[in-house]
């Protein structure tokens, strides 16, 4: 392999690790304050591909108005879901959350096959995002570029928002003890809404960026790429933000590097997460950057 | 007098936060004895680490001679321990008879073929655990509840099931962590006479933790007081009493005058 | 209500079934019978995820893996030689694969033997972990399973699958199997192993300080719920006649905890009635995804709205219902018999 190739693998192990990350984000943010795996959260994704297509299609809505207004509005959605499915269930065990995301993911998929019916639908490219750079060897698009750079500005917007405002400090102390947090005065469901919200705008925005890159629009795209987000925050350590970004990065670069030089694995390149998931949770379960925390008995 | 159990300077570390420090204990057969002390003194952790649900950073657990440090609860309990927790753990689901069933299934001789294929052997086992579980819950004043739900009994009727449900393991030392907890003065009379009746009954050793005083003075004859996870002192009833060091660890120091 | 009475009960009960299944087999129209077929199934498959989940509370979200592994074993074993030459045209199969041939009973138990070894293998590391962490770690079983499926095509014809399985799986040998589980599920929870199951359910700590080897008896469920989801599977693929790997998508073991939850987590009662009802249901409700004429208009199909349905009433059932139909209450002949002389006071 030439230096130029493996650049090109670098850079797009870098975009694929950004759009899981972003993902992940999401996923760590939840499960942290509510220990809660929101498997709907990979139909949110698919959400925000597919209304920034309805909003130029139907609305013909340029192109920036409609990836903000897809965002939104999936953010949104994903505060409505915590409202109507979840919060009912703060105080039932467990499981009974789970077992509702699993029901609100497969709702929202088979709602999407109705509305936008099944079958694959191709994506529009902006010009300047398609028009390959190049140097020497090296082809890329801008897109390419634009990925990492804009999730890594949302990624710094995140961090701004958890560790420099209120609402951020209320998400690290639910995230800690949901309990004093109440006693303390935090308003513990609007956080909860703000988690829910932020985490589906970067979804969204990943899925946006997602149907970019690949351009095919499908109902079931949130499912694959929606769990390898989640086995990444799991390996990142889940809770943990920090543990996310790099988890998502960690796998971009894994599935990418491990096909180029590997091809003959490219078959498997799915599992590849799914085996990393199993490692991860025999090795050390609480990811590489999670905390242990111990059973009363 | 053998010594059922002994430990050896057991002591538990949380990271930096020591639990219990060098707890050395040596338990005579066949004796009643209490673990007191004021509430976070650890001893509950002690409890943990000589049933298996800690492992302890340092030390030794000895039962009838032979090493059980750090095996898993389920070996300890199978070697003759038995235990209840501070915080019922019924098997709430279940009814009460099926709570004791599932404590004698640590004896139990048939296994689930034997029971698919609905073996002799295995129907007259079932019989026979069934009938002994009866019986315990007779012993604990519970017969008349036996096909209630664990977790719709009151109180008090819980506490004794868990009794009852220790005591169908068969064991030959019992650890009973704060069973007079909630009870009236009226109730721990009774506990008292019950703790009595069964060392005597099923031949056991008894090691209670308990706040009750009039409990641990009226039946324990011989006692350990922690104190943040340090053994202050150690004797029969009349001797920790007067005991400065207690009073101070329980009262405060104003009150050891009146030792 | 002895024990000879209660026999006498179930020998007339399963008499009945069989009579019924007889006259339905003369006089049901194909459509109607793929029903009743795939009631059997989907009971087999409920009950031993129910036995995982509700019993023993493994949250266990693999089913589709080992549905996976009966379906191709028992195929493999059922198609005659021949019928795999013709079938493996992409790549020649392994000869293994190629010349294996055995009876439908065979077959059907290999199936649940190679699911159940495998649920032993991966059960080992996998059920020391918590409950979401066990539910993620058993999909991704499920999935590197249809991963693998897809690409080994020596053994599973790859995407591509099998066709033309001969379908033995008819009412008798579904129902039979159907009764075979029931039998084997009841006896295992009446007796005091069964107990130990939902002791661990209801609390795990208390149950190892009752000297039970936790570990060692959820092996034992977990193996067990693998077994019967191998026979489910197995039954699935020759009921079918066609398997690929896209037909084991999470979606089936969704559909299978479903029935779980609706029925009832801890109840083999709700798991038949579940199972019975939402399988009716599922067919029923492919006339909202069929176009319907009415006089002269004609309503358009809505594919994908069965789904929608569906998962809309599995989030009603655990917003309001947590417990589904039947909680973790049965029916026994004793119940019956209650409600019988209720009636008459």
């Amino acid at each position: 392999m030439n230096l130029a190739t493996f650049i090109q693998h670098f850079l797009n192990s870098l975009t694929l690790g950004s759009l899981y990350a972003l993902i992940a984000i999401g996923y760590t943010m939840v499960y942290g304050i509510l220990r809660l795996i929101n498997f709907a959260h990979s139909e949110i994704f698919m959400l925000g591909a597919y209304l920034v297509f309805w909003g130029i299609t139907l609305f013909h809505l340029p192109w920036p108005v409609a990836m903000v207004a897809s965002i939104i509005l999936v953010a949104g959605i994903g505060i409505l879901v915590d409202r109507i499915a979840y919060r009912p269930l703060r105080d039932a065990p467990r499981i009974s959350a789970l077992i509702s995301a699993i029901g609100v993911s497969f709702f929202l998929q088979n709602v999407a096959i109705v509305f936008f019916q099944a079958i694959p639908r191709q994506v529009y490219r902006p010009a300047w995002l398609e028009n390959p750079m190049i140097w020497g060897e090296v082809r890329v698009l801008p897109l390419t570029l634009f990925v990492p750079l804009l999730s890594l500005f949302l990624m710094l917007a995140l961090v701004y928002i958890v560790y420099h405002t209120k609402a951020g400090l209320g998400m690290r102390a639910i995230s800690k003890d949901i309990e004093t947090s109440y006693l303390m005065g935090v308003s513990v469901n609007k956080v909860i809404a703000l988690t829910f919200g932020i985490g589906s705008a970067l979804a969204a925005a990943s899925g946006i960026m997602w149907a970019l890159r690949y351009p095919q629009l499908q109902p079931i795209m949130g499912a694959i790429p929606g769990f390898k987000a989640f086995i990444a925050a799991v390996f990142g350590g889940i809770g943990s933000i920090q543990g996310a970004v790099i988890g998502g990065l960690a796998l971009g670069f894994i599935e990418i590097m491990t096909v180029a030089f590997f091809p003959d694995l490219a078959g498997y390149r799915d599992a590849f997460a799914f085996v990393l998931l199993i490692a991860i949770l025999l090795v050390k379960p609480t990811g590489l950057l999670g905390v242990k925390t111990e059973d009363k008995v | 007098m053998s010594m059922i159990l002994e430990t050896k300077g057991l002591t538990m570390r949380f990271g930096g936060l020591v639990a219990v420090s060098e707890f050395s204990a040596s338990v005579p057969q066949g004796s009643i004895t209490g673990l007191i002390g004021p509430n976070g003194a650890g001893k509950t952790t002690c409890f943990n680490m000589v049933t298996g649900f800690y492992k302890p950073t340092e030390g030794q657990v000895f039962f009838e001679g032979k090493e059980l440090t750090g095996m898993s609860p389920h070996q300890v309990c199978r070697a003759g321990i038995a235990r209840t927790f501070q915080n019922i753990r019924l098997f709430g689901n279940e009814t009460a008879i099926e709570n004791v069933m599932i404590g004698s299934f640590v004896r139990q001789r048939t296994g689930w073929i034997q029971s698919v294929l609905m073996t002799p052997m295995s129907l007259r086992e079932e019989r026979e655990i069934r009938d002994r579980s009866m019986e315990l819950l007779d012993v604990v004043g519970l017969a008349g509840i036996a096909q209630e739900k664990a977790n719709s009994l009151p109180y008090g009727a819980q506490r004794r099931l868990e009794i009852a449900r220790a005591l169908a393991t068969k064991p030959r030392f019992l650890l009973l962590d704060e069973p007079a907890a909630g009870m009236n003065p009226q109730e721990s009379l009774e506990l008292m006479d019950f703790i009595r009746t069964i060392r005597t009954r099923f031949d056991l050793t008894i090691l209670l933790i308990e706040h009750d005083m009039k409990v641990v003075m009226g039946v324990c004859e011989h006692m350990w007081v922690l104190d943040y996870g340090v053994t202050i002192a150690e004797g029969g009833p009349e001797a920790i009493q007067s005991n400065p060091k207690v009073i101070e660890a329980y009262l405060g120091e104003e009150y050891v005058k009146y030792a | 209500m002895n024990r000879s009475t209660t026999i006498l009960l179930n020998l007339v009960l399963v008499g009945c079934l069989g009579l019924f299944l007889w006259w339905a087999e003369g006089n049901l129209d194909g459509y109607k019978i793929q029903i009743l077929n795939l009631i059997a199934v989907n009971i087999i498959l409920a009950l031993s995820l129910n036995l995982i989940y509700g019993f023993t509370g493994m949250f266990s979200l693999g089913h589709a893996g080992f549905m996976a592994i009966g379906a191709y074993v028992c195929s493999i074993l059922i198609m005659t030689p021949e019928q795999k030459e013709t079938l493996f045209i992409l790549q020649e199969a392994l000869p293994w694969v190629q010349n294996s041939h055995a009876p439908f009973l065979v077959a059907v138990i290999a199936g649940g033997a190679v699911a159940a070894l495998f649920g032993l293998v991966i059960g080992a590391p996998l059920l020391r972990l918590g409950d979401d962490y066990l539910g993620i770690a058993t999909l991704g079983f499920a999935e590197i399973v249809r991963v693998i499926a897809n690409n080994i095509p020596r053994v599973t014809n790859g995407a591509l699958g099998f066709k033309g399985i001969p379908d033995h799986a008819n009412l008798w040998w579904n129902y039979g199997w159907c009764l075979l589980t029931l039998y084997f599920v009841i006896r295992i929870l009446n007796s005091n192993t069964g107990n130990v199951f939902k002791a661990i359910r209801d609390d795990e700590t208390a149950a190892k300080a009752m000297g039970i080897d936790v570990f060692r008896i959820k092996l034992l469920s977990f193996t067990f719920g693998a077994f019967f989801a191998g026979v489910g599977g197995a039954l699935l693929a020759s009921l079918l006649t066609t398997i690929d790997p896209k037909m084991f998508l999470f979606t089936l073991t969704f559909n299978v905890l479903m029935i779980v939850v609706t029925g009832g987590l801890g109840s083999i009662t709700g798991s038949i009635l579940a199972g019975t009802g939402i399988t009716v249901m599922l067919e029923w409700l492919r006339f909202v995804e069929n176009p319907v004429t009415i006089g002269d208009w004609t309503l358009p199909g809505i594919p994908g709205m069965r789904m929608v349905v569906f998962s809309l009433v599995l989030i009603l059932v655990i917003l309001f219902r947590r417990e589904g139909i039947m909680g973790m209450r049965e029916i026994h002949w004793g119940t019956v018999a209650r409600l019988i002389k209720g009636g008459k006071a």
